[in-house]
């Protein structure tokens, strides 16, 4: 899941919307439209209006009953419950890790930068199976937390969380991180000569200009986290009720057959993904306009 | 990098931009703490794990023939669904930022939906589509041919779970370049091909280059879609993560981890060459464009 990080070219920038054609001088027009609407119509859209048309086959009652019973909401609560918290830990840690990597000077702090991204590159079954040997009762850190706290993680809800957590750190960072660079100090300097403190100067300067950012970075890592699969299916010991994921739901209704009730479960995800998307498209483009404000 | 650190410095220096000691001390600590446990100890832990029990078996695990199998099925599928997203990408690009035309915006909405549609769903709609139940379920079945459960499923999955990937890196790139050297290439008489091929191809060769490293890395390592369409024969449909759940559900970790530190070692060369690229790639654009008021359009830091 990304939207790129340059809302100013997906928002602004684009003249003449409103001409039927184009007016360029330059040629391939028909041979691109062709192409990438053909391609997308193949890969994207014909399968995704598979999931709708699938789902028609069910009465509304019938697709109500297969959407609100009790384990899949159960799954829903788990999976958008732990996303949310996930989302809310890196919005914390992720927008701390972009100040220090921007502000401060460290030793390691290149390689620092470059391994935030790790969560895109790694596959995210190995990033299951790690976290599962980590926090599983004999692993390094599982054996301290459950061994000594008795707080039990892997095979628990909290094992979905360690994981979404995972999985979503880089967007808050490499979102917020952007803006951070591009600020400019005389609005700290601003407010340090009119006698701010500095927890005020974060609290009322940065902060409010941050803000859109940070908010498109948890959007990002929630909406990565809700349709997440390969990291938590490991982690969360899959136990009906307690710590199954809704994509989970999906793919137990897919072995028994049940393909109506996997799509209509998918529709409802699908659905959610939609608003997220329209969401983080109003928030890149509050972003942009409030970078370019405060220019 | 010389930039960042004078960037830094600056905000050091600077008493208005600085903090307590004590509060650097505490947000360095908590947030290298927090790097270390959810990023560092994962990644370590799997090498660790992978030789746990030696060499031998390590190399025996990833040597062996099912292993191999599903090695060269992932290079298989890489190399055929990273090639077309990367052909739609350029077309896409090129549409969008090179032209002006009604519902730009709604098309650009729709190269990301992808992103936003969990891998698991990705995998039951291909299986709507061409399952045995599916739309061309029986017109498959009839002139016997398998896509679900083979590899042309897999391969769909892949291109759907990768589709923005490069379209995303070339479509801001190429609306800040703007036109103008297109237009005076095909002025002085070059055709649509040379126009791309001399002109905009070596402007947008490094963008080009991380979408590809993205895409790749994304389509060697994806799992919940591949999962759902691919049978997970072993020796035939499997791919590495498929193998290494396999290998994981069999309680035969020690394989397990050794076929998962391949994939990331994969990871880490590919955070190794987008680091070099991003520099690249800045330090191309910054020296071409230093005057145009765009530099800050091309953000090399895209989210996969």
């Amino acid at each position: 899941m990304a939207i790129a990080l340059t809302p100013n070219a997906w928002f602004g920038r684009q003249r003449g919307s409103s001409y039927r054609r184009s007016y360029s001088v330059l040629p391939g027009f028909n041979l691109s439209l062709g192409y990438t609407l053909g391609y997308l119509t193949l890969i994207v859209l014909i399968p995704i209006a598979a999931v709708f048309l699938k789902t028609s086959e069910l009465s509304f009652a019938e697709f109500w009953k297969v959407v609100t019973a009790p384990r899949v909401l159960a799954s829903y609560k788990l999976s958008f419950g732990a996303s949310m918290i996930a989302a809310a830990i890196n919005s914390v840690f992720g927008l701390m890790l972009a100040w220090v990597l921007v502000r401060y000077s460290f030793p390691g702090k290149r390689i620092v930068d470059a391994l935030v991204d790790l969560p895109f590159a790694l596959p995210t079954a190995v990033a299951g199976i790690a976290l599962t040997a980590l926090y599983a009762r004999n692993g390094w850190i599982g054996q301290y937390v459950e061994g000594v706290l008795g707080i039990k993680i892997a095979f628990a809800p909290a094992g979905v969380l360690v994981a979404l957590v995972f999985i979503g750190l880089p967007f808050v960072v490499r979102t917020v991180q952007p803006i951070l660079e591009d600020l400019e100090t005389e609005l700290e300097e601003a407010a340090a000569s009119l006698g701010a403190r500095r927890w005020q100067t974060f609290r009322y300067v940065l902060l409010p200009i941050l803000l859109p950012a940070l908010l498109t970075g948890f959007a990002l890592a929630f909406a990565r986290a809700v349709g997440e699969y390969g990291s938590v299916i490991f982690i969360a010991g899959n136990i009906p009720l307690v710590s199954e994921i809704t994509p989970l739901i999906i793919i137990t209704k897919l072995e028994q057959y049940d393909y109506v009730g996997a799509t209509a479960v998918a529709l409802v995800m699908l659905l959610f993904s939609f608003v997220l998307l329209l969401v983080i498209n109003a928030l890149q483009a509050w972003s942009s306009r409030s970078i370019g404000g405060s220019r | 990098m010389n930039h960042t650190s004078r960037r830094t410095t600056r905000f050091e220096r600077n008493l208005a931009t600085r903090e307590a000691p004590w509060v650097r001390w505490t947000l360095l600590t908590l947030s290298l703490s927090f790097f270390v446990l959810f990023l560092i100890l994962p990644l370590v832990s799997v090498f660790f794990e992978a030789l746990r029990k030696g060499w031998e078996v390590y190399l025996l695990s990833i040597t062996e023939e099912t292993a191999l199998a599903a090695i060269k099925l992932t290079v298989l599928i890489a190399f055929i669904s990273v090639p077309l997203n990367l052909v739609f990408g350029v077309a896409a690009a090129w549409l969008i930022a090179k032209h002006d035309f009604r519902g730009k915006q709604l098309l650009t909405t729709f190269i990301d939906l992808p992103f936003s549609v969990s891998p698991v769903i990705v995998g039951l709609m291909y299986m709507l589509v061409f399952g045995a139940n599916g739309w061309f379920g029986a017109w498959l079945v009839e002139h016997d041919l398998k896509v679900i459960f083979a590899v042309p499923g897999i391969v769909l999955a892949t291109i759907f779970v990768t589709f923005p990937f490069v379209a995303r890196e070339l479509i801001p790139l190429m609306q800040a370049q703007g036109r103008d050297e297109e237009e005076a290439a095909v002025v002085l008489g070059a055709n649509g091909w040379q126009t791309f091929w001399y002109v905009t191809l070596p402007n947008v060769k490094w963008g080009l280059l991380y979408g590809v490293i993205l895409s790749n890395a994304r389509a060697m390592g994806e799992f919940g879609a591949v999962s759902v369409v691919s049978g997970k024969i072993r020796g035939q449909t499997n791919t590495m993560p498929l193998h290494v759940e396999i290998l994981y559900n069999e309680y035969n970790f020690a394989a397990a981890f050794a076929v998962a530190s391949l994939l990331a070692l994969l990871a880490l060369v590919t955070l190794v060459i987008k680091t070099w690229v991003e520099h690249r790639a800045s330090s191309q654009f910054n020296a071409a464009h230093m005057i145009s008021a765009d530099i800050n359009t091309f953000s090399p830091r895209v989210v996969p």
